[in-house]
């Protein structure tokens, strides 16, 4: 493999990385404050998907501003699924919330398959972020992929900063390690519970406009995202954000050189990686690093 | 609790006697809900009696009906030698995957169990070993003496009488002292090992029979369809296996058996034309709001059921 190939190699494990934290970082969030283990997030990465597809006529070129409006209308989604199908099952056992979120993943499939229908479906890219740069002369590296990282990076910090700098993060974090000592202190736990969950279906529903472009939108792309996602959730601990960054990234690099290097056994690779961390790690990389 | 035995061993007379009335396509339903429950009832065991929530039993199921056709080849051979071959490498993989996966607990343990299944299903899909994506034919269904398997009468008899042995089996393994530490440990590890026992070698043990019933399963999967895709292992019919104990009634094998047999009634129920006419395209919609009514409607499960009305006639 010569430099410019590895080059490519790297920048696109690094992409895929920064996107599924973006799924997997809600993800890990809505485990670790919750306690839910929600089937249905790889649905709101669809769901967001198809949305960067029925927005595109509306928007055009205004990508930033459709990103947006996307963002805001996944987080009033998520607001409002929050508070008619999880608020009364906190109570209850896990088990219970998989059967909802197993339930809810096959609504969404087929409000999907009923709204849009079966087909795959392109999503162009913006004009301002066609083409590519030079790379040692013979590669090219798309400049949406580009945009894609470094999107991604902003979100990520912004995540980091909410949680760690604000009073909200400060709540979130507190509802995290001790639930009622939280609500002792006067803390609101249900409307956090809400926000946290349109937080992550929000940031799950980015992650599907971001990759629609470039994977274009297809039926059951919501499934192997999820697995994969809560692979990197588990390899990086969950509830720990950090710990889904690095895991994110992990997985990013192995997913993209397995699939160079060993095509045909390719998709055992990452599991094969989470197999080995956590019969090393029981707990994951990170064990809730806040 | 002396009683116990009344309902399963009635429901298990009226199995038998079943064929008199059913027609083709009722016949093979009840086979196709037979092979669940089979393969709900191994996944009991774990997530019932031991209180291991594995989300990859599938991988046995699949591994069961993949050895299954493999050994048959072109020619059949003996259910004597394909029958053993399937149960055995469903537990050998079980052995591997609950040596590795038993030192991790609660969710990730359900994680661990998902990612092995995974890698099952990766290796079946996109290596050659198995053709691939589509999938192999059982070209030719293994016999024993005169027992013929395509014929479906026979089928029907050797599934429902299957299903009754693993019941029993379960039911015995629970009764034993076996069984008792197993609860113990579902109830309180801790104390379990305080107690002195080795209660990793309880867990593996446990995980290895249910891996092995359920490749049972997996054989009879095999020849009732006559092949076999990666779907088996994927982690959608994982999930199904799971969703049919949470439906029924976890803590119970009736509940299992209640479990799947629901569910397999349902998405077929769901599916037919003429009853539902244009909504049967979109069963899947109408399954999604019937799950979410259940757990929003029955926290216990179907078996919970009974328990609530004859609780609101009594007051």
């Amino acid at each position: 493999m010569d430099l410019p190939t590895f080059l490519v190699q790297c920048l696109n494990a690094v992409q895929y990385g920064l996107l599924l934290f973006l799924v997997a970082s809600g993800l890990t969030l809505i485990f670790g404050i919750m306690g839910v283990i929600n089937l249905a997030h790889g649905s709101f990465y669809m769901i967001g998907a198809y949305m960067a597809f029925a927005l595109a006529p509306y928007f055009g070129d205004w990508y930033l501003t459709k990103l947006l409006v996307g963002i805001a209308l996944s987080a009033v989604f998520g607001f409002v699924l929050e508070w008619v199908f999880f608020s009364f099952l906190y109570q209850r056992e896990h088990l219970q919330q998989v059967l909802m979120t197993y339930g809810l993943i096959l609504v969404f499939e087929e409000a999907r398959s009923l709204l849009v229908g079966n087909d795959v479906h392109g999503v162009a890219t913006p004009s301002w972020l066609a083409g590519g740069f030079e790379l040692g002369g013979l590669m090219s590296y798309p400049w949406y992929r580009v945009f894609a990282s470094i999107a991604c990076v902003i979100v990520a910090l912004g995540l980091y900063f909410v949680v760690n700098r604000t009073r909200l993060g400060m709540m979130i974090r507190a509802g995290a390690s001790n639930r009622d000592m939280a609500r002792g202190l006067g803390i609101d736990i249900k409307l956090l519970y809400r926000i946290v969950f349109a937080g992550g279906v929000a940031l799950a529903a980015l992650a599907g406009m971001i990759a629609a472009p470039l994977s274009s939108v297809y039926p059951g792309m919501g499934g192997s995202v999820l697995i994969i996602c809560f692979v990197v959730v588990v390899i990086g601990g969950i509830g720990s954000i950090t710990g889904a960054l690095i895991a994110s990234l992990l997985v990013g690099f192995v997913d993209t050189f397995g699939k160079v290097f060993f095509a045909e056994y390719s998709g055992v690779g990452v599991y094969l990686l989470m197999a080995v961390i956590l019969v090393w790690r029981p707990e994951g990389l990170m064990k809730r690093a806040y | 609790m002396s009683r116990d035995w009344i309902i399963p061993t009635v429901a298990a007379l009226a199995l038998l006697l079943l064929p008199a009335v059913l027609t083709p396509y009722t016949q093979d339903l009840v086979v196709k809900v037979a092979i669940y429950a089979v393969f709900a009832l191994s996944l009991e065991l774990l997530v019932g009696v031991t209180g291991l929530v594995s989300l990859g039993h599938a991988a046995f199921l699949g591994i069961g009906a993949y050895v299954t056709v493999l050994a048959s080849g072109d020619s059949g051979g003996s259910i004597a030698r394909v029958l053993p071959l399937a149960v055995l490498a469903a537990a050998a993989y079980a052995f591997f995957v609950g040596a590795l996966s038993l030192r991790t607990k609660g969710v990730y343990f359900i994680m661990v169990t998902l990612a092995f299944a995974q890698m099952a299903y990766f290796v079946f899909h996109d290596t050659k070993i198995a053709g691939g994506s589509d999938g192999i034919f059982l070209y030719a269904k293994p016999t024993l003496g005169a027992l013929d398997l395509d014929d479906k009468r026979q089928m029907y008899y050797v599934v429902i009488g299957t299903l009754i042995a693993v019941y029993a089996l379960i039911a015995l393994l629970i009764r034993a002292r076996f069984g008792h530490t197993l609860a113990g440990i579902r109830v309180n590890e801790q104390r379990m090992r305080a107690a002195g026992y080795a209660t990793y070698g309880y867990k593996l043990a446990a995980f290895v029979i249910a891996g092995a019933l359920a490749g049972v399963a997996g054989f009879l999967l095999a020849i009732k369809d006559g092949a076999v895709n990666p779907e088996l292992l994927s982690w959608h019919e994982s999930g199904a296996v799971l969703l049919m104990l949470i439906l029924g009634g976890i803590g119970s094998l009736r509940g299992a058996v209640i479990g799947a047999i629901a569910f397999t009634l349902l998405k077929e129920l769901f599916q037919l034309e003429a009853l539902l006419g244009p909504v049967a395209a979109h069963w899947q919609m109408t399954l999604g709001f019937t799950i979410i009514a259940f757990v929003a409607l029955l926290p216990k499960g179907l078996i919970g059921l009974r328990a609530r009305l004859v609780g609101a006639r009594h007051g």
